[in-house]
């Protein structure tokens, strides 16, 4: 087992637009399986839930003009590494799946627990969709963060 | 008779800006390139979907359906606006006038109240403020009403127009402000439209079925999604043509002031 890496490496990558514009498309691309997926092909989610907070309405109306931004930023950002030779295959697939786990976990716990945004189904004991949810967010998250360090061990390519 | 009268001028005004904007477009210029036929091609989109939002078949299912009726809004206040934006109206006119003119006109164009509302803040109240105004409040009673209905579509054409162009516009604009501030009102407006999509599925306007507002809430977020992803792409094919290495000394006055 070879050492950790260095924090400077990782640091880097972590400021690299690399890992930031894959950052934003991960987060687009969870909001884009979750509207296809739970919205239009299972119709699990609602459109609009009668629970549904003031407060939960705003921040899900931010957020979804976020990820619509993130999605078309994102590539362009990335397109901008790239012409300007900062473009890292490793820091850019680090970024992803982080972005993509943090905003799963996000729209496990902050819009479907705290703010009842929507539940992921309804007429059903929700305790294991919910786990279930959060879990594949981990996961995620777990696998963006040992990208990350990789990067930052091998941070050419 | 109001309900033959207002479609016959909407038609009339349409024929006659697609003819002035081909002349101009076609009128030879010595020692100049030739109008885009592109922009020509915009310009012509942009009234048809203007033709086809206040004429014809969809704009009779307005009257009577509230899909039919979002589906009116969304082209004359976010296509249309888009395509007219695209077609770079004002270029052509300061091309095609005369000196004395183009200068009236980009005075005309620098005053005060059209800086204002061209600004991306102001645009953006005007255009998404009163979609609040009309769907989240007593006024979405007028609707109904047969004459406002033109005068409806006309404004939110005009401050989708302002919107938009504030955004992404490509007509000499002395005062255009900075992209993250740009960025930062997009984010905003798209915002503010699907929050208002989902709080009329969620408290339908006065008397409309509770079926048919949901329909049309979606329409107007799903459509408005489809919409606004073009003008973020746009607005993001901009940046990247300003902000390309080489050419960033050049462009940075056009990006800060």
């Amino acid at each position: 087992m070879t050492s950790a890496a260095p924090r400077s490496e990782l640091i880097g990558v972590l400021r690299s637009k690399s890992f930031w514009s894959a950052f934003l498309i991960g987060i687009a691309l969870m909001a884009g399986v979750d509207e296809i997926v739970f919205h239009q092909l299972l119709g699990w989610h609602h459109f609009y839930d009668k629970a549904t907070s003031d407060v939960g309405l705003l921040s899900d109306g931010l957020l979804h003009a976020g990820e619509l931004v993130a999605l078309v930023a994102g590539f362009f950002l990335l397109a901008d590494a790239r012409r300007r030779g900062a473009f890292s295959t490793r820091a850019a697939w680090a970024g992803l799946f982080v972005g993509s786990g943090l905003f799963q976990l996000w729209d496990g716990i902050i819009d479907h627990k705290v703010l009842g945004v929507h539940q992921i189904r309804y007429d059903v004991e929700i305790r294991p969709y919910d786990l279930a949810w959060n879990a594949a967010g981990l996961a995620l998250l777990a696998v963006g963060a040992g990208l990350t360090v990789l990067a930052a061990r091998r941070p050419a390519g | 008779m109001p309900s033959l009268l207002l479609p016959l001028a909407l038609a009339a005004a349409l024929i006659l800006a697609a003819g002035v904007y081909l002349a101009a477009a076609a009128r030879p210029r010595t020692g100049r390139n030739l109008w885009p036929a592109h922009r020509s091609l915009l310009w012509l989109l942009g009234l048809a979907t203007i033709a086809a939002a206040g004429l014809g078949p969809l704009a009779d299912a307005a009257h009577e359906r509230f899909p039919a009726h979002v589906a009116a809004h969304l082209l004359a206040g976010m296509l249309a606006p888009l395509l007219i934006v695209l077609s770079a109206p004002g270029t052509l006119a300061l091309r095609t006038l005369d000196v004395s003119r183009a200068r009236r006109l980009s005075r005309l164009l620098n005053s005060g109240c059209l800086r204002f509302l061209t600004d991306p803040a102001p645009a953006a109240v005007l255009n998404i403020g009163s979609l609040w105004v009309l769907y989240a409040t007593p006024a979405s009673r007028v609707m109904q009403a047969d004459g406002l209905h033109y005068l409806l579509l006309g404004h939110f054409f005009v401050a989708g127009y302002l919107f938009t162009v504030s955004i992404i516009g490509i007509d000499p604009a002395p005062h255009r402000r900075s992209f993250q501030l740009r960025l930062a009102v997009l984010v905003l407006a798209i915002a503010a439209h699907s929050i208002l999509a989902k709080h009329i599925a969620g408290h339908p306007p006065a008397r409309m079925p509770a079926a048919a507002a949901e329909q049309g809430a979606m329409l107007m977020y799903y459509g408005g999604d489809l919409l606004e992803i073009i003008l973020v792409a746009l607005f993001c094919a901009q940046w990247y043509r300003a902000s390309r290495p080489a050419a960033a000394q050049l462009d940075r006055r056009a990006m800060t002031t």
